[in-house]
């Protein structure tokens, strides 16, 4: 196999060319939207819940590469009919699982917006617990 | 603007003084289309650092010893060259910094703290690195100012026309633009901008990271106040980088970082400061990265800058002209004649990063994201460019390598 096709394996390219659950929910409880700054990857994610807490829609839109676009796409599948709970502290290896490329460190943080950005719209909507990498920094300069 | 007049380089040659180049990735040596981020190091520098580190290095300013005055000597003589590089009127008015970033916060903070508030305006670029953009949104945020930018039209190039709006906002007092656009290569029209400046009573600040390696910088020429440049995209060591600012605003300011070195006296009761350019470098500083910068800039010099711009330009009509062949491509910026060897470009329904990835795997390598420019990006309305850039060692072999990885990113990710 060749270097190409080891990280863009058929199914990345898959659901880059062709996203799942694309488009924000209208209505949606709550939207979030994160940046990788490394390479301007952009998502953002909007939940709709069921009963409870069990989310029961997902959508998403994003500018970025084909791995931040595609690993939100698949996370997308996967959190479907989960709890607002169970995604909120759920371990990045289940989704890395899933894409199942080998990803240097700035690849990784292309294939975990999504998830990031996902946990940020959950815990607006639920309050559940935020990613450790998302918590501390808000500082800003704002002129407004 | 490249005349043609100089003896043309032979980066061929200059190649075997990087050893970067002997290695081979997948049988043949790297395309390294990424020196606007940073240079590869020539021996002639390295050799000097080491030369420096085994025979000549103490403390430096201290030591009544003769080894601490060949340290001394070595960074002061790199000062000097540092200042004759720039033009600048005198070697006291060069300080040595962290990078060109430091730089440009020692004035942001020195003189913008005292002489910045309300009513006042700070203007920068829509193309502007962050470097020259993050301090200057911050000093107007603390200390009340108002943050204006200078728009760009479709060619990436400054609209001069927006200037005398930004006037009548309140009195400026800060101009801060890059000379060369780090994501387009635009060349900005500094001296008309100082002259503006300095029209409004306000400070001309020129960050020329992208500019000083790559063509002759005379600060009295632009008639700028300040001016900043790095070492490490010069040929020369990372961690060391050069301020120049006009004495008299210097010797006006506070210093920017307090301690040992950038004193005269120090009692309980009060310190008083040390004389220029001493009073801006608080703490030991980077002696021999000091010394590797001046080799640098005497290799650069050596080969020749007007050498060096003629080669950048080749390369760059040539990747303009070979890029123009692909209809599935959009480079951003103005033509090759207003440019540096800097080319920003975007293959369509491929995001950048997938670009550079696929571009690696051909030995290419040049950077992807948003090149610290994210209002530019805003303004081209993408989120990242693709950047080759080249320098006195690219050859145009190397942007055919570019364009062949490109005809395999269309094919398989377009």
């Amino acid at each position: 196999m060749s270097e190409f096709e080891q990280l863009y394996r058929e199914v990345i390219l898959d659901h880059y060319k062709a996203p799942r659950n694309h488009g924000l929910l209208d209505p949606s409880d709550a939207v979030a939207e994160g940046q990788n700054p490394l390479c301007g990857d952009e998502v953002t994610v909007s939940v709709r819940f069921g009963q409870g807490d069990v989310i029961e829609a997902v959508g998403f839109e994003g500018r970025g590469c084909a791995i931040s676009q595609a690993a939100t796409s698949m996370l997308t599948d996967l959190v479907k009919g989960r709890t607002a709970q169970d995604v909120a502290v759920m371990r990045k290896e289940e989704l890395l699982d899933e894409i199942g490329i080998p990803l240097t460190p700035v690849r990784l943080k292309c294939a975990l917006l999504g998830l990031g950005v996902l946990k940020v719209a959950l815990h607006r909507a639920k309050g559940t617990p935020l990613p450790e990498e998302w918590g501390a920094s808000s500082n800003e300069i704002n002129l407004a | 603007m490249p005349v043609g007049t100089a003896p043309a380089l032979d980066a061929q040659r200059l190649r075997a003084d990087f050893a970067v180049f002997e290695e081979l990735l997948d049988g043949k040596p790297i395309a390294y289309l990424d020196s606007a981020s940073s240079t590869q190091k020539p021996r002639q520098v390295l050799d000097r650092m080491r030369q420096f580190y085994e025979h000549e290095y103490a403390n430096v300013h201290r030591g009544v010893y003769r080894l601490a005055e060949r340290a001394t000597e070595g960074y002061e003589g790199a000062r000097r060259t540092v200042a004759a590089f720039l033009h600048a009127p005198s070697e006291r008015e060069v300080i040595f910094t962290r990078s060109a970033t430091e730089a440009i916060n020692l004035v942001a903070y020195s003189w913008g703290l005292d002489n910045l508030g309300p009513g006042d305006v700070v203007v920068v670029t829509e193309l502007e690195h962050h470097a020259n953009f993050v301090p200057w949104q911050y000093i107007a945020s603390r200390t009340g100012a108002s943050f204006r930018h200078i728009p760009i039209d479709d060619h990436g190039e400054l609209q001069l026309d927006a200037l005398a709006g930004l006037a009548a906002e309140g009195s400026v007092k800060v101009v801060a633009t890059g000379l060369v656009s780090n994501t387009l290569g635009t060349v900005n029209p500094v001296e008309q901008l100082a002259a503006w400046a300095h029209e409004q009573g306000a400070i001309m600040v020129v960050d020329a990271a992208q500019a000083a390696p790559h063509r002759a910088v005379d600060v009295q020429a632009l008639g700028c106040d300040f001016l900043a440049f790095s070492s490490h995209k010069v040929c020369g060591p990372t961690g060391i980088g050069a301020l120049w600012g006009r004495r008299e605003l210097l010797e006006a300011m506070p210093p920017f970082n307090l301690g040992g070195e950038m004193i005269r006296s120090v009692s309980l009761e009060r310190t008083t400061f040390n004389e220029l350019p001493f009073k801006f470098e608080a703490g030991t500083p980077a002696i021999a990265e000091a010394v590797g910068f001046g080799a640098a800039i005497d290799y650069v010099q050596a080969v020749g800058l007007e050498a060096i711009e003629q080669h950048e330009h080749a390369l760059t009509v040539y990747a303009m002209d070979r890029l123009a062949e692909l209809p599935w491509v959009r480079v951003f910026g103005p033509p090759a004649d207003r440019r540096t060897g800097i080319v920003s470009f975007d293959v369509e329904g491929v995001h950048p990063h997938d670009v550079a990835q696929v571009l690696d795997w051909h030995g290419v390598a040049v950077r992807a994201g948003h090149h610290c420019t994210q209002p530019l990006m805003n303004r081209l309305g993408v989120v990242a460019t693709t950047r080759a850039s080249f320098y006195l060692y690219s050859l145009e072999e190397e942007v055919d390598r570019l364009l062949d990885g490109l005809h395999e990113v269309k094919r398989r990710l377009g």
